[in-house]
């Protein structure tokens, strides 16, 4: 898949930013005030920015809002009813913390839940997919929740739990580059069955439809780029796990909480372009090529 | 909506014979040339004139070589369009409803004034029937024709999809698939039409007729040489006034 800008961009920070509003929700840290403002600011400004970016991978931006239509159907819609729900009732309780200095607990519950199933819902609309099999699979949401909790404590100050959940999601990660790694030589789709003709012999792409590229090529098959795939899968990990770990586990100051942030961000959108340069669609086939 | 009917009442679709499609491209350019200029959007073209050109088609043709163990390989050209699946998973995905599949003909359309353009039907295709068109910013997919198989302003013989009225060599048909008695059901039963990636779910309503096995040439030991040592040249060296007349023209 082609590793777009926009979407790794949206993935990352609105992953981390309702990661932040999920803590937020539930109390941790329990702040008030101008405290308050500024982590609820910090929260809205990824998950916002990150909602933001995704619009520019539309044809049509100016007709987003026909996107709550299907929700019986379609995670994508989904996505969209949960986005708009949780910054509403975050936002509500936000205020109550920052203008009444008041914690409508509820309130916080409730727009955490919704916070936690916009990840999912994000994450679903990747894992649906048949046709990407790295993606379809139960680890991938997984994966997104947690990361998201994850990097949401590591903003949200929970040391102690931010060392746990970020080597959590560490070894998640493992887990899904080993079975992805499986996953389309699994899925029984080959260039035999795509191409119908596998009993009579042994099938090559001879000649491509057209002598140029196309969108399919463009938007689907992304070779380039997993030459690296190995030494990037350590410095995401490196970067986005070990790194934050061993400065947290350091003796606590501001500097180094920063630090643990940057690099955390820095190896998750390093993972988050490998999720996407890494996956082969099974349209790749009719090309002779994955 | 982009839930999809639980059973449509007919299951109109093209039924592609791998045997005699020529690889012409006929349907290719047919299908682009109508559908440029009826049904929603134009097919855009980038760079046309350029290096690096490219353009949104509905229906495309590869090619495959195809080596069985023993033999010659055979070379398949593949024509590939929408195979307007029962189970069609660019329907479901849909955030707008933009995409939705006809309870009356099982005809999978793009309401294209709905459309966002996430490209997100086109992630779900596993046949990469559905392009994006670049200067509209809409999903674009073939229609079969939906604007010409019911148009009365046609005469009726042209009232079947562009690619299939163009097709040189027949090797496209057009009916309904869920009609047992139709000619092109009888086709597919005839012939062992076979579905694209069954293994995907997707139910397409398209069917592929596989080629037929080749004719295998005369065993070259008989047949062929009967009449062969009558053809063996008689004399390989001139003599005599042939000769004379051969070393004096090499002179010149
Ligand atoms: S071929 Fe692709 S675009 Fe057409 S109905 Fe099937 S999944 Fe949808
Ligand atoms: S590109 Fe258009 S038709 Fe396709 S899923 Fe998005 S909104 Fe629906
Ligand atoms: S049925 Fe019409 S739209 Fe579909 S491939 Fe044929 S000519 Fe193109």
């Amino acid at each position: 898949m082609h590793p777009a800008p926009s979407v790794i961009f949206f993935t990352t920070f609105s992953g981390l930013g309702f990661g932040l509003l999920i803590w937020l929700g539930i109390g941790m840290p329990a702040v008030t005030g101008w405290t308050a403002f500024a982590f609820f600011a910090i929260a809205y400004v990824m998950a916002v920015g990150g909602l933001l970016a995704s619009t520019f991978h539309l044809g049509r931006p100016e007709r987003a809002i026909k996107a709550f239509s299907q929700w019986r159907s379609s995670w994508l819609s989904r996505e969209a009813w949960c986005a708009v729900g949780a910054l509403v009732l975050m936002g509500l309780y936000g205020a109550g913390l920052v203008f009444l200095e008041t914690r409508f607990a509820l309130l916080g519950l409730i727009g955490a839940a919704l916070s936690l199933a916009t990840v999912f819902t994000t994450s679903m609309i990747y894992t649906q997919l048949k046709t990407i099999p790295r993606w379809n699979m139960p680890l991938t949401p997984v994966k997104f929740i947690s990361f998201s909790i994850a990097g949401g404590a590591l903003l949200a100050g929970q040391v102690s739990i931010a060392i746990v959940l970020l080597l959590l999601a560490g070894a998640i990660q493992l887990l899904t580059w080993m079975q992805g790694d499986k996953a389309f030589a699994a899925s029984g789709t080959t260039m035999a069955t795509a191409t119908g003709l596998g009993a009579t012999g042994s099938v090559r792409a001879f000649e491509p439809p057209h002598t140029g590229t196309n969108y399919l090529l463009r938007e689907f098959v992304h070779v380039v780029g997993r030459k690296h795939a190995a030494k990037l899968r350590i410095i995401s990990l490196l970067l986005m796990v070990v790194v934050p770990v061993i400065l947290l586990m350091l003796p606590f100051s501001h500097i180094l909480g920063v630090l643990a942030l940057v690099s955390h961000v820095a190896g998750v959108l390093t993972a988050r372009w490998l999720f996407f340069a890494e996956a082969e669609h099974v349209v790749g086939l009719y090309y002779g090529k994955r | 909506m982009t839930t999809l009917p639980a059973k449509t009442d007919k299951k109109l679709g093209l039924v592609i014979d791998l045997d005699t499609c020529v690889g012409c491209h006929a349907c290719v350019i047919s299908c682009k040339g109508w559908n440029t200029e009826n049904y929603g959007a134009p097919l855009s073209d980038q760079n046309a004139y350029g290096a690096d050109n490219s353009g949104t088609f509905l229906n495309r043709v590869h090619s495959y070589e195809v080596q069985p163990d023993v033999g010659a390989a055979q070379l398949i050209h593949f024509p590939k369009s929408c195979l307007h699946c029962e189970d069609a998973p660019c329907v479901t995905v849909c955030p707008t409803g933009a995409s939705y599949k006809r309870v009356e003909d099982g005809i999978v359309l793009v309401n294209e004034s709905d459309c966002i353009g996430c490209g997100l039907c086109a992630w779900a295709c596993p046949y990469g029937a559905r392009e994006l068109d670049q200067a509209e910013g809409v999903m674009k997919k073939c229609t079969l024709c939906v604007d010409r198989i019911y148009n009365e302003n046609l005469p009726e013989e042209d009232r079947e999809p562009a690619c299939v009225r163009t097709c040189p060599s027949n090797a496209r048909h057009f009916g309904d698939l869920g009609d047992p008695d139709s000619a092109v059901s009888q086709l597919v039963a005839e012939r062992g039409g076979m579905d694209l990636m069954p293994e995907q779910g997707t139910k397409p309503v398209n069917q592929y007729l596989p080629p037929r096995p080749k004719d295998t040439l005369p065993d070259a030991g008989h047949e062929f040489d009967v009449l062969a040592p009558f053809l063996e040249p008689i004399a390989t060296e001139p003599k005599g006034f042939l000769s004379w007349l051969d070393k004096t023209l090499e002179k010149f």
